[in-house]
């Protein structure tokens, strides 16, 4: 299934919405990753804006002064999985309802997903110009003294996509299955290794 | 000086915007290669944004990573007395200019320096050349995921290439899902653990289809090659038969009492460049036919 989604974002369109879909997003867009969870979490700063039933990007841009304000240069994907020991927390307290990133998260976010009714999407790491092309502007800027990549950056997002949904508000996690399967493969390829190695090398 | 920080500033650009051609043409073999449905999206969506970072001249992928020179310098290479000045200005001035992303943080003050310049960064390895009069400047681009799965380990020796192999797909198999692959694997093999880390990133900056001289080694990377494969990780991790680039391998002679093993990844977005600067500042960039700085 393919949707474009509004920020806010309705429980109700999020609960339709299953592993391995894709989305598009319009409205807004915060990125937060490491230093902006860590600062609000483990330094109990509070954040500088409500995050509730918007989506988060774990994201760090390039970006340039223009006048007046700034421009995104290129944005993409940071591994999720650095803000997997936080995420939990962060969805309960802040109402966020979509983590973006790449590569997947773990059981305790899917947990969080399953309870708060939110959802993990990946976007296609490396990507960085197409998704900058589907920023429309810069709404603002929070927390810049953490530097460019950690700060908050506020941004008005038109079809930003494809979003591929990792886990659901139901707590499915592709990521799990995607795991298991190259964990049981990597068992499959070290068998005979011996035998192997010692016919070839 | 002010010549050669302009020429190398570009020469920095040109890494961060536009992607090898030994690279493009890896991954053009392997979107062919690939029937999976996401896998085949995801081919064409890091296409798309190949041809549009070249059109907009922005870097291909937002983290610009680290700045990491590998330089082989002739001794009689006229500016090999400012060269590293010439490199950290360089990256300053590229660092504006393109602009790159400031990653460089200092790590007891917690504290993004704005500029990618910080203490012992740029990274320099140097290399020196008797009598030569040029220099040969391999940059590559160490972004932050595909830096996480670096990992080096010394085996008891009995270990053999089979503790290798295990240790290789231990650790792709753990963290290589987020260097957004597929991506090139380097294997080193030596005495001690940054000598084999080392020489892993040395295999990174090895052409790509490129294999080692010596057969065995060869062999060891085509085992390595099918193995990883065989884990089916698939492009950005959701699954598929293209999951590598290229798995290289480079060692040194080791110590009879210890065999250590170095692996690093380089992503998908493979930004290494290589220019060789001769005495007069004229230049080549083998690995960027028909391009001009
Ligand atoms: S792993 Fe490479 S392509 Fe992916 S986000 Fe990092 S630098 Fe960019």
């Amino acid at each position: 299934m393919s949707l474009v989604i509004n920020t806010p974002i309705k429980d109700d369109v999020l609960e339709r919405i299953n592993v391995g879909d894709i989305i598009y997003l319009n409205g807004v867009l915060v990125t937060a990753r490491d230093a902006a969870h860590e600062r609000f979490l483990k330094h109990g700063l509070n954040l500088p804006l409500s995050l509730k039933f918007l989506p988060i990007f774990h994201a760090g841009p390039i970006v340039k002064k223009v006048d007046g304000g700034w421009s995104i240069v290129s944005i993409g994907p940071t591994t999720s999985m650095r803000m997997e020991s936080l995420e939990y927390d962060f969805i309960e307290r802040t109402g966020v309802k979509m983590i973006i990133g790449k590569g997947g998260m773990g059981s305790r976010t899917a947990d969080a997903c399953r309870k708060f009714k939110a959802v993990h999407a990946i976007f296609p790491g490396g990507c960085a110009v197409v998704a900058a092309e589907r920023v429309r502007r810069v709404l603002g800027v929070e927390w810049l003294d953490l530097g460019v990549p950690e700060a908050l950056w506020i941004l008005e997002v038109e079809n930003f996509g494809p979003l591929i949904i990792s886990i659901d508000t139901k707590g499915n996690n592709m990521f799990d299955e995607r795991i298991k399967s190259i964990n049981s493969k990597k068992f499959e390829m070290l068998k005979n290794l011996d035998k192997e190695l010692s016919s070839r090398l | 000086m002010d010549e050669l920080v302009r020429l190398l500033s570009k020469f920095i650009k040109t890494v961060a915007i536009r992607l090898p051609d030994d690279v493009l043409a890896a991954l053009k073999a392997l979107s062919s290669n690939e029937n999976s449905y996401w896998g085949k999206a995801i081919y064409s969506l890091m296409f798309d944004n190949i041809k549009l970072a070249l059109e907009k001249g922005v870097p291909v992928c937002q983290d610009t990573g680290v700045l990491m020179f590998f330089i082989d310098v002739g001794t009689k290479f006229p500016y090999i007395n400012v060269l590293q000045e010439a490199v950290t200005a360089a990256t300053i001035k590229a660092t504006e200019d393109v602009p790159l992303r400031p990653n460089v943080v200092e790590p007891f003050e917690e504290k993004n320096t704005g500029n990618n310049v910080g203490t012992r960064l740029p990274w320099i390895e140097w290399n020196i050349l008797s009598n030569a009069d040029y220099a040969e400047i391999v940059l590559y681009l160490a972004g932050g995921g595909t830096s996480l799965t670096g990992n080096a380990k010394v085996l008891p020796p009995a270990s053999g290439f089979k503790g290798v192999i295990e240790f290789v797909l231990d650790v792709v198999s753990g963290y290589g899902l987020n260097a957004c692959p597929p991506f090139l694997l380097g294997v080193g093999i030596g005495t001690t653990v940054e000598t084999a880390a080392l020489l892993s990133k040395r295999a990174l900056l090895r052409p790509i289809g490129s294999t080692n001289p010596n057969p065995k080694a060869a062999l060891l990377e085509r085992i390595i090659y099918d193995k990883v494969c065989g884990l089916e990780i698939g492009p950005q991790g959701l699954g598929g038969k293209t999951s590598v680039l290229g798995v290289n391998v480079e060692y040194s002679a080791r110590h009879p009492a210890t065999l250590a093993v170095g692996i690093s990844t380089g992503c998908w977005a493979h930004r290494r460049g290589v220019i060789k600067i001769k005495s007069d500042l004229t230049y080549e960039l083998p690995l960027y036919r028909g391009v001009v700085l």
